[in-house]
This record gives structure tokens, sequence and C-alpha cells, in this order.
């Protein structure tokens, strides 16, 4: 039995040019560059904008873009589990609705029946509350998918029935009133000067970041040594960890640039028995709570998604379905799973956004499934199945939220805001047509 | 090869019928190991039907499968899988946008001791495995939608030889392959054969079938014309029997 001989990266590059060389050298994905070259041109866009024609530039400043990964986090956390969905062929029509309920019945558990057990402000009230939250998201899921793979009634129409459903159970369950403010510490969940981690968490987060990136380099070149197959070069890994520690690092200085707001630090300066000096006082904002949770979840999904069997079998179901069914997968449980894992993730993304507007009103998550939908679609989750990233669907998040803030900002009104994202959402799915195309 | 004891394989009088149309009408064959036993008739026959009673794709509406003399019960292709029943299919069931390894390995991923797949071993054993099955197979890290029909063909190939089948089901294997590749396969079977395996051929090439089937089991409408030793017919009878659906005997 003969190794078969395996072609040195430099001779397969030889005929490429040096922009072609350097992608297949450092094996970033081009279409990741594209999305993001896609999302610096929209911020920049806006802040020149915001200069030329304002004379002020709001977009690129910390305290925009701190605002803009609180703004992402609940649709991000819902765009990692509709990419599995729609990878599947499947579709979630439910989540927005899905997420008003949950929030409601959370808001009834922390303000009305909780606290009457537990004394108001009791610190078991939180945790309960998230808990049932996103154990109650988890079972609506898990039933959203025995309906579509034990009944085999199709998921759109289950999802739409869910999303009239699920809309009018949260006006049912309050009779439309709305309930707050929530518990304090479960507020912090939704971001806030309080609700995040201010400027010596971020620094560890930061570092913690950076020694994730190179313990994943250093762990995938000793395992492709070990295997034999083809190295990269060693400037293109060096290239890759400076560039992976710069982001994280550029990304907690904006974030601790944007300082708490002064009547924050006042009070809390009070609180504490802190005399503010002359000049005031400089307190970090920090990461927010929410973007944190929205990172946990996309690290976890991206592992569960290119690590697990789990997410194997998602891509192979979304491949090709029968020869799923026929390689032992049974699919028709990996439906509910996907979709009970849907649920989850609409249940943790009711807790930012309710914890964030301190208060479960009975419109909130309205519309949130198109913009879900939306999210994963633009970050190149293809509706014909099979294909689709963790990462590209929390950068499509990013990109929608991005164009909403910048239009506000610039003052533009929400139709026309609506009319931008549309046709930004079609444009995105061409150029992904063309791109593939292009790739074949 | 002596077919003595309890055959490795029997299905016994298998029916299954989709709407109005009885794809296989009580239909019975074995299989003995060490032999190749092949699969013959006109398209629609219900020959692809029938294996995949065997395979768990489909649930036979009656008829007994019976494996080492016992009866067994086969609901989907995991209980199969379980049995030593590996299927190459006339489809090839590949899920295209994943690589060659991963679909290698589909359903039966190496994990490491963290439970998590193990990428760079299953794509090791599928470089070793493709040395010996097809040395210039060279696309291990794209999706299999960008093999040619021979490589994909190959992938499937593969896939069932490696976890050591004792049984072996090919439907059309050469479907897609030029002849050094056709001639390689049939070397397997050979190989496979003679390691002890049974192995269902599918195969619409006479001589293919005259060169490597022991025995030859025809179909027509759905139902058996009838079951021969190949070193005891011509190849013009086994065509007689395809065409005009009757055994030498009968026709003569
Ligand atoms: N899943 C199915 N649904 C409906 N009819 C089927 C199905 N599978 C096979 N058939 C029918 O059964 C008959 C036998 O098909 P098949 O087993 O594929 O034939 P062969 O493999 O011998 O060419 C054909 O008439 C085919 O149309
Ligand atoms: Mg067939």
């Amino acid at each position: 039995m003969s190794q078969p001989s395996l072609q040195s990266p430099a001779t397969q590059t030889a005929h490429l040019g040096p922009f072609s060389r350097f992608l297949k050298a450092t094996e970033i994905d081009t279409r990741l560059l594209g999305m993001i070259g896609a999302l610096l041109l929209i911020w920049i866009g806006f802040h020149l904008y915001g200069v030329l024609v304002n004379g002020f530039g709001a977009f690129l400043t910390p305290r925009n873009l701190w605002n803009l990964t609180v703004q992402t986090s609940s649709i991000g956390i819902m765009a990692t589990g509709m990419v599995l969905v729609i990878v599947t062929r499947n579709i979630d029509l439910s989540v927005g609705s899905l997420l008003g309920f949950c929030a409601m019945i959370m808001g009834i558990l922390q303000v009305w029946i909780l606290p009457k057990y537990l004394g108001l402000g009791d610190p078991m009230i939180w945790g309960l509350t998230c808990l049932a939250g996103v154990a109650l998201g988890t079972l609506i899921g898990a039933f959203h998918g025995w309906l579509i793979a034990y009944l085999t009634i199709p998921a759109f129409i289950v999802t739409l029935g869910g999303l009239l459903v699920w809309r009018g159970a949260a006006f049912l369950v309050a009779r439309g009133e709305t309930i707050s403010p929530v518990d304090a510490t479960f507020a912090l969940l939704g971001g806030g000067p309080y609700g995040s981690i201010g400027a010596t968490g971020s620094w560890l987060v930061c570092g913690l970041g950076c020694l994730v990136i190179i313990w994943m380099l250093v762990g995938g070149r000793r395992s492709r040594m070990q295997h034999a197959f083809p190295l990269r070069p060693m400037w293109a890994e060096y290239f890759l960890g400076l560039l992976g520690c710069g982001i994280v690092i550029a990304a907690t200085l904006v974030v601790n640039a944007y300082p708490w707001p002064k009547g924050i630090v006042r009070q809390y300066a009070e609180r504490n028995g802190i005399t503010v000096p002359e000049e005031g006082l400089f307190i970090s904002h920090g990461f927010a709570i929410p973007v944190l949770i929205l990172l946990a979840v996309g690290i976890c999904m991206s592992v569960l998604m290119s690590r697990t069997r789990f997410g194997r079998y998602v891509y192979a179901i979304g491949g090709n379905p029968d020869a799923a069914e026929l390689s032992g997968i049974n699919t028709r449980w990996m439906k509910v799973k996907i979709f009970a894992l849907m649920g989850f993730l609409t249940g943790l993304s009711s807790v930012v956004a309710s914890a964030r507007l301190n208060s479960a009103t009975n419109s909130l998550g309205t519309l949130d499934e198109l913009y879900v939908i939306a999210a994963a679609v633009i970050g190149g989750t293809s509706l014909a199945g099979g294909v689709g990233t963790i990462y590209g669907a929390i950068i499509g998040a990013l990109v929608m939220q991005s164009l909403q803030t910048g239009m506000v900002l610039i003052g533009f009104d929400a139709a026309i805001q609506n009319i931008v994202v549309g046709g930004v959402l079609v444009l995105a799915v061409y150029l992904d047509i063309l791109y593939r195309r292009g790739t074949k | 090869m002596a077919r003595t004891g309890t055959p490795l394989v029997e299905l016994r009088d298998i029916s299954i019928s989709f709407g109005g149309i009885k794809a296989v009408d009580h239909v019975t064959v074995d299989l003995y190991p060490g032999e190749v036993v092949g699969l013959l008739g006109h398209n629609g026959a219900g020959k692809s039907t029938l294996i995949k009673c065997l395979s768990g794709a489909y649930k036979a509406d009656a008829g007994e499968i019976l494996i080492n003399g016992k009866p067994v019960d086969i609901n989907n292709p995991r209980d199969a899988r379980a049995h030593n029943i590996e299927t190459i299919y006339q489809t090839l069931a590949l899920a295209d946008n994943l690589d060659a390894a991963s679909n290698l390995f589909l359903g039966r991923e190496l994990v490491n001791s963290m439970g998590f797949v193990d990428d760079s071993s299953m794509e090791a054993e599928t470089r070793k495995i493709m040395g010996r099955l097809n040395p210039n197979f060279r696309k291990f890290n794209v999706p299999v939608s960008a093999l040619s029909g021979g490589q994909r063909q190959s992938v499937a190939i593969a896939r069932a030889v490696y976890f050591n089948a004792k049984i072996l089901i090919m439907d059309e294997p050469t479907a897609a392959l030029g002849p050094h590749e056709t001639q390689m396969v049939a070397e397997l079977i050979q190989e496979l054969k003679a390691q002890g395996l049974g192995i269902f051929l599918i195969e619409h090439d006479i001589h293919n079938v005259m060169k490597l089937c022991d025995r030859a089991s025809v179909m027509k409408n759905g139902q058996l014309v009838g079951t021969v030793n190949v070193n005891e017919v011509t190849d013009e009878d086994i065509l007689g029997m395809i065409i005009l659906g009757k055994t030498p005997a009968q026709a003569a």
C-alpha cells in the first residue's frame, strides 16, 4: 500500500499571482474576506457621510460601535441557530413570536410570581427566570421539530402557525400588559453601564481570546504535522496569529474607550462613597454582557458545527437528505434536535432582549424572524441547503444592524431603512450567487 | 465455490409495492460466503428495490430476511450496518457538499478522546484506502461535487469496503467508470470474494457478469425469472432470460 505523494504547496501555487498566493498560504476564506470588506465599507461610508454632510462623523466612535455590538446580540444569537435550520433545508418563521412569548413568561415569573415566594430582589430570581425562559424555548422548538419531522408537516407551515400562535399566547398570558421593571440582576444581561464588565475584565477576556487563537494555530499545525499533511508557511501562521490577536486587542481598546455617562458615574460614586474629581471620572464600559453571550454562543456553535458529529450530520442532511438517511443518520431525530436548539437560542435571545428593554412587552421580537433569516442569508447560508457558517451569520447580523444604526445616525426614517435593508438582502444573495458561480 | 451449510443471506419471498406498482413480487434469492451473486434485469425490473430491502433503505411489505440462518429485522440503514452489510447505491448516496473523508466516515466518524470529530485521522485513513483503490485520487480537501463521476464512484466504493463488511451490495458500481477503473473494481471484487465476503452485484455488462459472478439471478417486472450457475450457462442463455423472461431449460 503506497502512500500517495503529497504535492508541496510551493509547486501548487507557482502559477498564481501574489494576492492569490497570499490567500492560499494563509487559507483565508475569500468569502469571509468579502463580507468583512463589505462591513468596513458600510462603516466607513456612514462615517464619511456624517463628516461631509453633518460635519461630524458619528459612526466610527467608541460609543456607536459599542452600541452596535449590543444591538446586534439578540438577532446574532438567533441567527447562529437559523443557520442550522436553513442548512437542513428548513425555515423557522416563529422565532420572533417565540421570543416575545418567552419574554412574557419570564416577565411574569420574575415580576409577579417569584418575588412572592422568594422576596423582591432575591439572587435566585434571575437564574430561575433565565432557566425557565431557555427551557420553555427549547421545549417549544422541540415541539415544532416533532411536528415537522414525525408528522411531516412542512416547516414553513408549522412555524408560520407558530408565528401566530406564540404572538397570540404572549398577549393572552398578560392580557397585553407591559411587565416592568425586570429583576435588577436580570437587567444586567441586557448590557448598559452596569451590565458591562469594565476595563480590567475586558483585558482579561482579551488575553483569553489571544491565548485561544494561538492555541488553535499551534494545535492545528501540530495535528497536520502528525499526519504529514501540507503545512502553512511559517510567515502565514505568524500573520494569522498577529491578525487574530490584533482584532481582539483593537476591539478591547474600542469598548474600553467608551466611558460611562456622567450621570451614572455620579450615581455610582455616591453609592460607593467616592468623590468625583473636578475633571470627572473615566470609567470604561468594556465588553457588554450580551455581547459576551453572543461571542460564547458563536464559539460554541462553531465548534458544534465543525468539530462534532451533530454538526457534520447537519451539513450532510442539507447536502443530500437521502444520503444522510442511508448513512444511518436518524434524520428525523436530528430535525427535532435542530429545532430544539433553535428554540433554546431564541429563549436565550429573549433573555437578552427583555433585559435590555428592562421590560417584557407584547410586541417584543416582532419581525425578528425576518431579520434573523436575513442575517443568516446575508452571511452566506444557502436556502438550497448544505451551505452556511456560524461566523457568516453573525457578520450578517452585524451588517444589517450597521445599516440600520448608520441610517438612524444620518437621520433617515424607518421607511427608508426598510427599503435599504430589503435591497441589501437581495443584492447580497445575488453577489453570493455570482461568487459561487465564479469559484465552481 | 461449493455452496454448503447455511447461506450468509437469504431473502425469502420478498414483496414490496409503491402505490399500485409491484416493484418486487415474491422474490427469493440467497448468498453464500465467498460468493458473488449477480442480479440482472432490465431497468425497472426491481433489482435496486430488492437490495434496498436488505440495506435498510426500504422495509419489505412481506417476506423474510435471514442472516446466517437467523431471521433478522432490518428497519433502517443502521440495522443493516450493524449486521455488517455495506452498500454501494446506484445513486452513490454522497453528500455533495462534504469532502471525501467526511462522506467515507458519514455516520461513523472517528472521534478523539474529547468526542470531537478527528478530521485529520479520517483524512489520513481516506488517503490510505484511496491509495489502494484509486491511486490517482488527489482531491481530498474539496466537496465531492467537484469530483468526476469516476472519482465519486471510487469514494462510494471506498466507503463500502473500508468498514470490513461481511455482506457487500454493489448496485452498478462501474456505471461511471472508464475501462481501466472498471478493471480495478473487478480485481477488488475478486479480492474481497477471496476474503470470504458475500457480494450481491448488480451489473449490466454481461462479460463482467460471466467473469465475476458465481450465480446470476434474473428479474423481470419485479418477479424472479430464475437463478443459474454462471459456469453452467452461456452469456446467450442469460441474455435470453433477461429479454424473454424464461430460464434456459424453459426456453429450450
Ligand atoms: N421510491 C419509489 N417510489 C415509487 N416507485 C418506485 C420507487 N422505487 C422504485 N420504484 C419503481 O419500482 C420499479 C423497480 O425499480 P428499480 O428497483 O429501481 O429497478 P432496477 O434497479 O431494476 O432498474 C420501477 O417501476 C420503479 O419506478
Ligand atoms: Mg437500479
